[in-house]
């Protein structure tokens, strides 16, 4: 029976190869072979030329010496992935979910899918809708409601409040992901806890407290430090909508690393950058990870089923 | 501890009735259980009372205060669900305390209740634990803890055994009663099981399709039975059930006739109950065509006259084997007679074997 062992273990062979072979090639030049090269550009002079001259740290000298934008930049990602994060993302994620969940199916599931439509559209229209919407003059959408109904105007939120405006722009995008997650694990909670908490003398708001939100408590982990690590490294709404204006007052990190690398062609110093916001990205999501306490979340499964 | 009264109370989802029209008052202190098959209304019932289900039409006085729109946060009733419903992320202590909070009580006054509850139901040591530490009947205790903290006016229990094996069934029902006596509290059960039932409570309540069919002590529901329902609902194993015809005061049942004792015509079902029948004493002949032994009892299976019947002796070795001929017979306060139509019980109607 020895030879039936051998294809037996060749066969396994070539099944983890067939199985496991296009994902493994699709990590490699994706993600493996992407990172290589990047620390690789990151250590070289590499400009628009692609030509390279010599090795050099000089990009990290830069970096941390004599780029003065850097700070800034630094100070707007924060105060955008802070203000998206704990406006929108998580907590108006989260009121979407108890309130779509606490009203009607009926009605629910409309507002659930209103507040799914910017995240459906192309980000092109949804931007060239923001356009319009804030455009300066009279004509502009926000113009309109605010000189008709509230007398006053008109107002240029792009020139005045840039960075309020990147916010809300992603934040009615980034709802819809939180509410989704959340409504799915409020339904989750079985019936009865809502059921005995309201004889146990619960109000509306205390059933929040005290069953809803400990319930729910490792789908919200999730989406922060999910939504965290997305808003750090996506800018595709804020280079449609504001183009990291007015000057830089707009530019976030990873905006700032496209800029630099492609529309001033420094491809070396893009890449020294990016390679920044992937150690940022790591760095903070081992930190949160250890907040959370995320480990306990993927060892034994939270929600208990009667 | 209150009288609770209900008054035409309806429950409507949509065009579907789940309770229709009922009229209940239970006493003060008093145990009641409301049995019934699944989806006869009775869960429906008892979320009316919680409050978690408000009454489409009908009144439910508490001490004869209207609540219909009362809470059920604001109704001071206790309940235990089928599952519990511990909240898991809350150690026993904390879950008992839970409806201490709402009601303004110092923490340091509720942690002492909150222990004195739990030594009530014995899981004093478990205070510290999580529900997911529990085992069933461990979980149970504590819902019974946190239902009975708040000294609630009236305490409801759905379905509270029914996850729990047959043993600790056995001793959870002494111990409910035990509480409800000890605490004085009117109490509400909920339950589909028979046993349940007439072993807790001092009155049955039995339900079916939304509607009582009889509120009764029960030993009412057992031997004056109101409906066919009631009558096959309640006894294991089960009443005999046998359609015959009346007439000129004799009763014709399969291939004989007996001796109606009172009035009654057309067609009835006529009921006796396995353990009226007496084998072995003269009557009608009968042949044994299967033995059951259950334990302390035998369940006979026979072929008679009226058709075949269950016959239940007590004794553990049967004084008959399959085959076996016989004769039986049964006294005629144990023959139960109901309208065939109606399918209600005709009162003060009995049947004899004929001379």
């Amino acid at each position: 029976m020895a030879g039936y062992g051998a294809t037996s273990r060749q066969r396994q062979r070539i099944n983890a190869v067939l199985f496991l072979g296009p994902a493994c090639v699709l990590l490699f030049f994706f993600f493996i072979a992407p990172v290589i090269v990047d620390i690789f550009v990151a250590f070289t002079d590499m400009g628009r030329t692609l030509r390279i001259t010599e090795l050099t740290t000089a990009n990290f000298e830069r970096m941390f010496t004599r780029d003065r934008r850097l700070a800034q930049t630094l100070v707007v990602t924060f105060m955008y992935v802070l203000a998206t994060l704990a406006v929108f993302n998580v907590t108006f994620g989260l009121l979407l979910a108890l309130v779509t969940t606490a009203v009607p199916e009926r009605v629910g599931g409309f507002f659930r899918s209103v507040w799914l439509l910017p995240r459906m559209s192309p980000s092109v229209i949804y931007a060239l809708l923001w356009a319009w919407a804030i455009d300066p003059n009279e004509r502009g959408l926000l113009n309109q409601i605010l000189i008709n109904t509230v007398g006053i105007g008109p107002i240029d939120l792009m020139n005045d409040h840039p960075l309020l405006l990147i916010v809300v722009a992603n934040g009615f995008i980034g709802a819809s992901m939180g509410m989704i997650i959340f409504t799915s694990a409020i339904r989750a909670i079985p019936e009865h806890l809502f059921h005995a908490a309201r004889v146990d003398g619960a109000g509306g708001l205390a059933i929040v407290r005290h069953i809803t939100l400990p319930a729910i408590r490792w789908p919200l982990s999730f989406i922060t430090v999910y939504q965290t690590l997305s808003l750090l490294v996506s800018f595709e709404y804020i280079w449609l909508i504001t183009d990291g204006g007015p000057f830089y007052d707009t530019t976030v990190y990873a905006l700032y690393v496209y800029k630099r690398a492609f529309e001033s062609g420094q491809y070396a110093y893009g890449a020294a950058l990016a390679l920044m916001l992937v150690l940022l990205g790591i760095g903070l999501a081992l930190l949160m990870w250890r907040f959370f306490d995320m480990k306990r979340l993927l060892q034994t499964p939270r929600i208990e089923v009667h | 501890m209150a009288r609770i009264e209900l008054r035409k109370i309806r429950k409507q989802w949509g065009e579907v009735v789940a309770v229709e029209d009922l009229d209940l008052v239970i006493e003060d202190g008093e145990f009641v259980a409301i049995l019934g098959p699944s989806g006869c209304g009775k869960s429906t019932t008892l979320f009316m009372l919680a409050g978690i289900y408000m009454p489409t039409a009908g009144e439910l006085l508490f001490d004869g205060i209207p609540v219909n729109e009362v809470e059920a946060k604001d109704r001071n009733v206790g309940i235990v669900f089928q599952s519990y419903a511990l909240y898991p992320h809350l150690d026993v202590r904390r879950n008992i305390m839970f409806p201490l909070k709402f009601k303004g009580v110092p923490k340091a006054e509720a942690a002492r209740r909150a222990v004195e509850a739990a030594r009530l139901v014995h899981v004093e040591e478990l205070l510290d634990r999580m529900p997911s530490q529990l085992s069933g009947g461990q979980q149970q205790r504590v819902a019974l803890a946190r239902a009975l903290v708040k000294e609630p006016q009236l305490l409801l229990l759905d379905e509270p055994l029914s996850n729990l094996d047959a043993t600790l069934r056995l001793s959870m029902r002494t111990e409910i009663k035990r509480l409800q006596r000890h605490t004085g509290v009117t109490t509400v059960l909920v339950t589909h099981d028979q046993i349940e039932a007439t072993t807790m409570a001092d009155r049955i309540v039995c339900m079916r399709k939304g509607r009582i069919e009889q509120i009764g002590t029960p030993e009412d529901l057992y031997e004056r039975p109101d409906s066919l329902f009631v009558a096959s609902f309640i006894g294991a194993p089960p009443i005999n059930l046998l359609p015959g015809e009346a007439r000129d005061g004799r009763l014709a049942v399969g291939g004989t006739e007996l001796e109606l004792l009172g009035a009654a015509a057309g067609r009835v079902i006529l009921g006796i109950r396995p353990e009226a029948l007496r084998p072995g004493e003269g009557g009608l002949p009968a042949t044994v065509l299967d033995v059951e032994p259950m334990g302390r009892e035998t369940l006979f299976l026979l072929e008679t006259p009226l058709g075949q019947l269950r016959a239940l002796l007590s004794g553990a070795t049967a004084p008959y084997g399959a085959g076996d001929r016989t004769a039986f017979t049964f006294d005629p306060e144990d023959s139960i007679l109901f309208s065939e139509s109606s399918e209600r019980r005709l009162p003060d109607v009995h049947v004899r074997l004929p001379a």
